[in-house]
């Protein structure tokens, strides 16, 4: 198989950015500066952004088996390097003060994104796991990376070590689940998962079973759906917020594109043992992550267990997507994606601007008094939280509002009231934080002062804010370009 | 087009507002009376206005999202326009009981204030479902907003309980949309959430009652109708005296209009299946909750029952569903929502000046202020129904028209009225006559009603005056509206006993 020229125009998005770390690398090499390796970050971010975006109209190719440059996966790559490229400005401010060498931290994070991009363009065996672990390698080290600060009073390395251990072991299981299927298609592509026998009482029914349920299991486990989510509290917790930020949008969607892929092209849904095993995993993640949420007094705890429910949701409208005849439970699955992430980026780019590596305000009991303080900010984080709760004029509520339509029509009523007690019981710890800002300030709590740096982390969260509300208000133009993009999944 | 400029002028009125306070704490009231004065008096023009033969007075409809037969359809007609005067009328009226009350943040106030009032015209106006169900969820937030702030010492508990439950019912009636809007699709072969459409949507009996049920219990949870009622009396001791208007006047209307609207006419066939059941509902919330309200201490509570009971009347007016029955509620909604607004008022008055709501505390006012006495009479015996005052006419129409519907149920819910003399004349009792003792409080501010406040309760009670002596120009109003959903509504159970 030999690639031409014809092959690397496609892949454009993959080669700025991996140019740009190369780059981003030598720099470091020839002469340590924060602020110029942050800006060859952000530009290359930038600049593959916007050259998926041009090539979003005609673009519809398989490169290699491995990768699939088509509609959708543009769009998700466009998600990716956008996010990737707002978390870099946040982090910016972030890892300012940070007492040892700071620059590496975008590299890392250049570098996952590489491995996000591979993802959401995958339609094999091989690619998902390149991607995945490239994608996971780097978020170890982003998630210790300021291990070495004295003052910093979080855990970094406890939360680094507890996912490199669990994500591995995941990893375990994914490969596991691969390898059965190779046993019986012999090739690696999930075109050829159609092939897996499914007669009833052959081995090769149960085969290709428990190798779905292992691939499964193993992403359920990155997507910390219950009951596989209980290192994503911890690891939140102890990471630095821009980490977090990128573990939890970036890393969770890049993760959800490849399930979504690899559950319609295998049709591994029409096992029904498929369903009920989905099922039962949407329905507990929705509770226990709603549930569990109630008795955290933490943000990073909190937006951990919300993001299990979240996942939860997500996978409802994918059980809808066997069900439904036209291409709507994936348009859900993808507009839920992307409101996720703008709204979850939001959310944590509230808590990143006033703290810093050394000193993070992550209790609910910092942003006593917010609103008073700050008004700006805190309409910003109460418009998140919203849209989180699925309150019209946000994003959120259109992508809830997708998610329901996706229920109604595939009569998934049992999921859909756990998805209205799941969102009741929401409510509640949104509202708890809504309200701590709302109170009267009774002490001035010290939140990091910006600086000029910080002036582009308030920018990210204005573009943040546009987006949540121009989605949330006038959301048709976004409707009809996922709508276009899920005809070809 | 009208109708998007009221609704503007609430939304930038409610920005400006809260701009304004950087420059003078006063500036915000000012710019919000000036808002609220401005739509009212546009609305009046439309009052009374010719339907024409599309049946509504004015009309916009623009496409919003396609993918979704999901449009921007804004209308109205006799029923909505009375409506909105009266959302606008008691927004007025609220901003002048927070005139002075409200001292802190005004202009995050008077911004909450004038966007819930925004969603409620939508909820009025809206005949797309999902607008209407965006417009409902609208003007949540802003109340939250109104009721954890500057509420009582127990606000966080009350507005929570308020959110989750208006929230949660809303979810159902989420689902019962799209779920109707799926039907038009299996159907038609194409999305629509347009009332229009969606009315000519056929579904299994089956299905429609658990579709309609969706409704009901959205709209009654909001009425509230028991057994939805129980964040009705929390929230009202806890919210501002403003929040407490907006919350009795219209808020709670906005559930009356909806089932009007949308619940009976969308499923006549279930409807009228499941309207016994709705009446038993009616009378008990009448009875259990008049009941309720006998047993309380804290006035604001008590009113708050009180509300329940009467709105009840509203409820049973509704499913009795024929001309007088409905021309009754529409009269009680009004009727009431001037009445509870003036009681609450009184409430928050009294409450502002001696710092308690506990009527135990409270005796002989009426020798220390005999204005505020004499006020709290008048819409005391408003609220019982003495004839000649509106409340009166509208719950003896819906009395009249349950009959010929149920009479076991109405001659139970006839008893309320009963119960309403005994209640509000005990509170009369209670809080102006007897001895006057103020051992309990400081009464140092106990002064009597000012110029500004004898003028809104006056404009108060001249409309209920009117309403019980010409209720004929009231009736007039709305009553294009009521026969256009009667006729509809016929005609599709004329279809089915066929």
């Amino acid at each position: 198989m030999t690639m031409t020229f014809d092959d690397l125009l496609p892949l454009m998005p993959l080669l700025i950015v991996t140019a740009t770390s190369v780059l981003a690398m030598l720099m470091i090499g020839v002469r340590r500066s924060y602020i110029v390796t942050a800006s060859i970050t952000i530009t290359g971010l930038l600049a593959a952004t916007l050259v998926a975006i041009s090539m979003m109209d005609s673009t519809n190719q398989q490169i290699t088996p491995l990768l699939i440059i088509d509609q959708y996966s543009l769009l998700f790559t466009v998600l990716v390097c956008a996010s990737a490229m707002l978390i870099a400005i946040l982090s910016f401010s972030y890892f300012f003060e940070l007492d040892d060498h700071k620059e590496e931290f975008f590299l890392l994070l250049t570098i996952a994104t590489i491995g996000a991009i591979v993802m959401v363009s995958s339609n094999h065996f091989v690619s998902t796991v390149l991607g995945l672990e490239t994608l996971s390698m780097s978020l170890y080290g982003m998630i210790a990376y300021p291990m070495h600060s004295k003052q910093s009073a979080k855990y970094p390395l406890e939360a680094s070590v507890k996912y490199l251990v669990l994500s591995a072991a995941a990893s375990g299981f994914i490969l596991f689940g691969m390898a059965l299927i190779y046993a019986q298609t012999g090739t690696l592509s999930f075109a050829s998962l159609t092939d897996l026998p499914m007669a009833a009482d052959s081995l090769g029914d149960r085969y290709s079973i428990i190798a779905l349920l292992m691939i499964t299991a193993g992403m359920a486990f990155k997507l910390s759906l219950a009951p596989f989510h209980m290192w994503t509290p911890d690891v939140y917790e102890g990471s630095p917020i821009p980490a977090t930020a990128y573990l939890a949008t970036i890393g969770k969607a890049a993760m959800f594109v490849v399930l979504l892929r690899f559950i319609r092209v295998s049709d591994a849904l029409s096992f029904d043992s498929m369903v009920t095993a989905l099922t039962l995993v949407a329905a507990a993640s929705m509770l226990v992550g709603n549930l569990l949420a109630l008795l955290q007094d933490n943000l990073k705890r909190i937006l951990a267990y919300s993001s299990i429910a979240h996942m939860g949701y997500l996978l409802l409208a994918l059980v809808a997507s066997h069900y439904a005849t036209g291409t709507l439970a994936v348009e859900a699955v993808t507009f839920y994606l992307i409101a996720y992430v703008i709204t979850s980026l939001g959310a944590f780019g509230v808590a990143s601007v006033i703290s810093s590596s050394e000193k993070e305000f992550d209790s609910i009991k910092d942003y006593r008094g917010l609103f008073w303080r700050n008004p700006w900010l805190a309409s910003i984080f109460i418009a998140m939280l919203l849209s989180l709760a699925g309150i019209p004029l946000t994003v959120g509520f259109i992508g809830k509002f997708y998610i329901f339509l996706a229920g109604v029509e595939s009569d998934l009523w049992m999921l859909l009231a756990v998805l209205v007690l799941g969102s009741g019981i929401g409510l509640y710890y949104y509202l708890r934080i809504v309200y701590r800002m709302l109170m009267t300030e009774k002490h001035k709590i010290p939140y990091r002062v910006g600086g000029v740096e910080s002036v582009s982390a308030y920018g990210v969260l204005a573009i943040l804010l546009f987006l949540l509300l121009l989605f949330g208000v006038y959301p048709a133009p976004i409707m009809s370009l996922v709508a276009a993009a899920s005809a070809f999944i | 087009m009208i109708l998007v400029v009221l609704i503007s002028i609430l939304f930038f009125g409610g920005v400006l507002a809260w701009l304004s306070e950087g420059l003078d704490s006063k500036f915000p009231r000012v710019i919000a009376l000036t808002a609220v004065v401005i739509d009212l008096l546009v609305m009046l023009t439309l009052l009374g206005a010719d339907a024409g033969d599309s049946g509504w007075i004015v009309q916009l409809n623009a496409q919003w999202m396609p993918r979704f037969g999901i449009s921007f359809h804004l209308a109205a007609d006799g029923l909505s326009v009375l409506m909105m005067v009266l959302t606008a009328f008691l927004g007025a009226v609220a901003i002048g009981s927070a005139w002075d009350e409200i001292t802190e943040k005004t202009g995050f106030f008077y911004f909450n204030l004038l966007w819930t009032l925004a969603g409620v015209i939508g909820v009025f106006t809206a005949l797309d479902l999902f607008l209407f169900f965006f417009f409902w969820e609208v003007m949540l937030i802003p109340m939250y907003f109104i009721i954890a702030i500057w509420g009582h010492e127990n606000k966080n508990y009350a507005a929570m309980k308020f959110f989750i439950f208006t929230q949660v019912t809303g979810m159902l009636m989420l689902i019962s949309i799209l779920a109707l809007a799926y039907f038009h699709y299996v159907q038609f072969g194409w999305f629509s959430f347009d009332y229009v459409d969606l009315l000519k949507v056929n579904t299994s009996s089956a299905i429609e009652m658990w579709i309609m049920l969706g409704f009901f219990v959205a709209f009654s949870t909001k009425l509230p109708s028991f057994p939805f009622h129980s964040w009705l009396p929390d929230a009202h001791s806890q919210a501002p005296t403003a929040g407490s208007v907006i919350l009795a006047g219209v808020l709670l209307k906005t559930g009356a209009y909806g089932l009007i609207r949308f619940a009976i006419p969308l499923f006549p066939e279930a409807s009228m299946t499941f309207a016994p059941f709705a009446m038993t509902l009616a009378v008990i919330s009448i009875l259990y909750c008049a009941k309720v309200a006998f047993a309380q201490t804290d006035i604001k509570r008590l009113i708050a029952y009180t509300s329940v009971s009467h709105m009840g009347f509203v409820l049973l007016g509704i499913y009795a569903w024929n001309e007088q029955a409905l021309q009754g509620a529409v009269m009680t909604m009004l009727a009431h929502g001037l009445s509870a607004a003036a009681l609450f008022m009184l409430a928050g008055g009294l409450q502002h000046r001696i710092h308690t709501r506990d009527m135990d505390h409270m005796g002989g006012f009426w020798a220390k202020v005999p204005r505020l006495s004499f006020v709290a009479l008048f819409f005391s015996v408003a609220a019982l129904g003495m004839p000649g005052l509106g409340n009166f006419v509208g719950e003896f129409l819906a009395l009249l028209g349950a009959f010929k519907a149920n009479i076991g149920l109405t001659v139970a819910a006839a008893f309320g009225l009963i119960f309403a003399s005994v209640y509000s004349l005990w509170v009369i009792q209670k809080v102006f006559h007897g001895a006057y003792r103020n051992s309990d409080f400081d009464d140092s501010h106990l002064a009597d009603l000012s110029r500004r406040e004898m003028f809104y309760f006056g404009a108060m009670m001249i409309g209920l005056i009117w309403m019980g002596m010409y209720p004929q120009s009231f009736l007039d109003l709305s009553a294009g509206t009521i026969t256009q959903l009667l006729n509809e509504t016929g005609q599709v159970l004329f279809a089915v006993g066929q």
